[in-house]
C-alpha cells in the first residue's frame, strides 16, 4: 500500500550517520544531541505513527457526526458532533442488542480467557517439571496445536458441536477458547526459567502435597506469565470472529464483532445502520485499546520468555 | 514442526528441573495436564477426525429420479477430487501465497524497522511512539476491515477526497488492487504487534554487547544490522511462522470488503471458500475435505518453514 511504504525503509536508512567522533561518547553513552539525522529519524517514526492513527482518529471524528455528514462532510474533522445522541442511539437501537453484545464479548474473553489460563499454566508448569510417561507425546501435540490454524479448524469443529447439540449454545464458543496450546507451550519456557528446584524440594519436605504447592508457591511465581498468557487469549477471543460466525445463529449469543458486521451488512437496506455500525466500532474498541496502552509494558516484560526462546 | 521447535529448545534447556522426580511422578504429573488434555483432544484431535470422516461421505439420492430421501454413502477421495478440480478453490490458494509472499515480507520489515529504530531513541520518546504502533491490535479484525472499508470507499473516504483534490483518482477496490487493499488492512493489524515482539528479543540482547561494538567503532547503523538483526532472529522467526499461519487463515477482512466491491468473490480465500460450501452451498463434505486441506497445506508450510530456518541456522554455525 502507498501508505505504509514510506516508513518501511527509510527511518533505519535514516539512523545511518558517520561513526561518533571520539569526544561524543564519554560515559559510554551515545549523547543526544540534535542531529540532522535524528530529526529525520523522529519525523518517519511520527509518519508511521499518523499511518497507524489515523484509522482510529477518522472513526472518533466519525462517530460524533450525522448520518448526512457521514457522507456529506469532510472526513477528517468534526461538523456539528451529536455523539452523545449517536451512542445512546446504539445502546437503544433493536432492545438494546448492543449491551447483549457486549456483555457476551466479556463473558466469552473473561471467563475463557481465565480457564484457558489455568489450564494452561498447570499443563505447561508440569511438562517443565515432571518426567512422566507420554511428556514427549503431549508436547508434540502442543507445537502441533500451536501451528494449526485455528479457523480451519472452525468448521470441522461445528460440525462436531451441531452432531453433539452444542452448536449455537455458549458452550459452543466458550469451550474451544479455554484451549490454548500457544499458552502451554509460554507456560513451559517460563516454568523451566522461573520455578525454582529448592523451592519445590522445600515444600516437599515441609509435607506439602503436589496441588498444594501448585496452587500457593506455583501460581505466584508464574504470575507474569499468567498474565501474558491470558492477555493473548482475552485479545485472541475478543477479536475472534469465525468461531462464532459457525456456531451462533441467535443473534442475542452474537459477540460484539459479530453483531456490527451484521449491523454493517444491513445498512444497504437501512441507512441508518452505518452510523451505529460506526458508533458501536468506536465503543467496541475502547476498552482494549485502553487495556493495550496500559498493559503493554507489562506485556513486553513477558512476551521476552516466550520470544528469546521460541 | 515438532522437531524444529523441540531442537532449538533442547539446546537452551537448562539441565537442572530435569533430573526431578517426585514419589508418584505419573499420577501428579497427569493429573496437572489432564484437563488440557482432555479439552485439547475435544477441540482439536476429535473435530479434525471427525471432518476427515466427513469428507469421505457424500449424500445419495434415491428413487428413479433421485427425488426420493437423501441418504449417506461412502464417498472414497471424491470430495478431495471434486475440491481439487474446482479452479475457483486451486485459484484462492494461489491467491493466498501471492498475498503472503508480499504482504509478510513488508509487514516483517516494516515492524523490523519500527523496532530497531525505536532502540535509538530515548525512552520517553520511544514509549509514546511505541503505543501508537501496538495500538492496532487491539481493534479486532472485522472492526479494522470495516474501518478500511470506509477509508477506501469513495464519497465517505476523507484519503480519497484528498488524493482526488490533487487531481488523483485512486481505485482502492479494484479488480488488481483490492488484494492489497486487504494487505494495507492486514499490516496495520499485525506490524505493531510483531515489532513488540522484536523489541522484547531486542531487549534481552546484553548490554555489554553494544559497549562492545561502540568501543570497536561500530556506527548506529552498523550496530543494528550485524549485532541487532542477527540477534533478534528468534523473533522473526516466530513472528514468521505466525504470519503464515495467519496469512492461510485469511477470512474476516475480505468477508468485510465483499459487499463493497464485486471483484472479492465467495470463494476469494480457502476458508471463505470452505464456509461457503457448508453454509450457502449445505455441502458440508465438500467444506469438511477443504477444510482438511487447508490444514495439510498450513501445516506442510509452516513446518516447511522452520525446518528451512533451523538447517540454515545449522549451516551458518558451521
Amino acid at each position: 500500500m502507498s501508505v505504509s511504504t514510506p516508513p518501511v525503509k527509510k527511518p533505519t536508512g535514516a539512523s545511518a550517520r558517520t561513526p561518533r567522533a571520539a569526544g561524543e561518547r564519554r560515559d559510554g553513552r551515545p549523547r543526544r544531541g540534535v542531529e540532522p539525522s535524528r530529526i529525520l529519524l523522529v519525523a518517519l517514526l511520527t509518519v508511521a505513527a499518523l499511518y497507524f492513527l489515523l484509522p482510529v482518529y477518522w472513526l472518533l471524528v466519525a462517530s460524533t457526526k450525522s448520518s448526512a455528514d457521514l457522507f456529506g462532510s469532510f472526513g477528517l474533522w468534526f461538523s456539528d458532533p451529536q455523539w452523545l445522541h449517536n451512542l445512546s442511539q446504539v445502546f437503544s437501537y433493536d432492545d438494546g442488542v448492543f449491551w447483549n453484545w457486549t456483555w457476551n464479548s466479556l463473558l466469552y474473553a473473561g471467563i475463557g480467557g481465565a480457564l484457558a489460563t489455568l489450564l494452561a499454566c498447570a499443563a505447561g508448569y508440569a511438562l517443565a517439571v515432571y518426567r512422566f510417561r507420554g511428556r514427549e507425546t503431549v508436547f508434540k501435540a502442543v507445537l502441533a496445536g500451536v501451528l494449526l490454524p485455528s479457523t480451519a479448524l472452525a468448521l470441522p469443529l461445528y460440525l462436531l458441536f451441531s452432531e453433539v447439540g452444542l452448536a449455537n449454545t455458549y458452550w459452543a464458543v466458550l469451550i474451544p477458547s479455554m484451549v490454548s496450546p500457544f499458552g502451554v507451550y509460554l507456560c513451559r519456557i517460563y516454568a523451566e526459567a522461573a520455578v525454582p528446584v529448592e523451592m519445590l524440594e522445600a515444600a516437599r519436605v515441609d509435607g506439602a502435597g503436589e496441588w498444594r504447592i501448585f496452587g500457593t508457591l506455583v501460581l505466584r511465581t508464574m504470575t507474569p506469565a499468567l498474565v501474558t498468557v491470558f492477555l493473548f487469549q482475552f485479545v485472541g477471543i475478543w477479536n475472534n470472529y469465525f468461531l462464532p460466525l459457525v456456531m451462533l445463529s441467535d443473534d442475542r449469543k452474537y459477540p460484539i464483532t459479530l453483531g456490527l458486521t451484521t449491523w454493517q451488512s444491513a445498512a444497504d437496506r437501512t441507512p441508518e445502520l452505518y452510523q451505529l455500525t460506526i458508533g458501536g466500532a468506536f465503543l467496541s474498541i475502547l476498552p482494549l485499546a485502553a487495556a493495550m496502552l496500559v498493559l503493554q509494558r507489562f506485556w513486553r516484560s513477558g512476551l521476552t520468555q516466550g520470544s528469546v526462546k521460541g | 514442526m515438532s522437531t524444529a521447535i523441540s531442537r532449538t529448545k533442547n539446546r537452551t534447556e537448562k539441565p537442572t528441573p530435569g533430573g526431578r522426580r517426585s514419589a508418584r511422578p505419573d499420577r501428579a504429573a497427569w493429573g496437572f495436564v489432564l484437563p488440557f488434555v482432555a479439552l485439547f483432544l475435544f477441540t482439536f484431535v476429535l473435530p479434525l477426525g471427525y471432518a476427515v470422516y466427513q469428507s469421505l461421505l457424500k449424500p445419495v439420492r434415491s428413487g428413479s429420479l433421485g427425488l426420493g430421501p437423501a441418504t449417506v454413502g461412502f464417498a472414497g477421495l471424491d470430495n478431495y477430487s471434486l475440491a481439487l478440480q474446482q479452479s475457483a478453490f486451486l485459484e484462492s490458494f494461489a491467491r493466498v501465497l501471492l498475498f503472503g509472499i508480499v504482504q509478510i515480507p513488508v509487514m516483517l520489515l516494516l515492524a523490523t524497522a519500527l523496532a530497531l529504530a525505536l532502540d535509538t531513541l530515548s525512552h520517553r520518546w520511544a514509549g509514546v511512539l511505541r503505543a501508537a504502533y501496538f495500538l492496532p491490535y487491539g481493534v479486532p479484525g472485522v472492526i479494522a476491515s470495516i474501518l478500511w472499508g470506509f477509508l477506501y470507499v469513495p464519497g465517505v473516504s476523507p484519503i480519497v477526497d484528498l488524493l482526488g483534490r490533487i487531481g488523483l483518482a485512486p481505485d482502492f477496490l479494484g479488480y488488481d488492487s483490492v488484494l492489497w487493499s486487504i494487505a494495507n488492512i492486514v499490516i496495520w493489524e499485525f506490524a505493531g504487534y510483531n515489532m513488540l515482539v522484536i523489541v522484547a528479543q531486542l531487549k534481552a540482547i546484553p548490554q555489554e554487547l553494544h559497549e562492545a561494538a561502540r568501543i570497536d567503532g561500530a556506527s548506529a547503523w552498523q550496530t543494528a544490522l550485524r549485532i541487532k538483526l542477527p540477534l533478534a532472529r528468534p523473533a522473526l522467526v516466530l513472528t514468521g511462522v505466525f504470519s503464515i499461519i495467519g496469512t492461510l487463515q485469511l477470512f474476516a477482512e475480505p468477508l468485510v470488503i465483499k459487499p463493497l466491491t464485486s471483484t472479492v468473490t465467495s470463494s476469494y480465500t480457502p476458508n471463505l471458500s470452505a464456509y461457503n460450501e457448508a453454509f450457502a452451498n449445505n455441502n458440508i463434505y465438500l467444506a469438511a475435505a477443504e477444510s482438511v486441506i487447508l490444514a495439510l497445506v498450513a501445516s506442510v508450510l509452516s513446518f516447511g518453514f522452520l525446518s528451512l530456518v533451523n538447517r540454515r541456522k545449522g549451516r551458518d554455525a558451521r
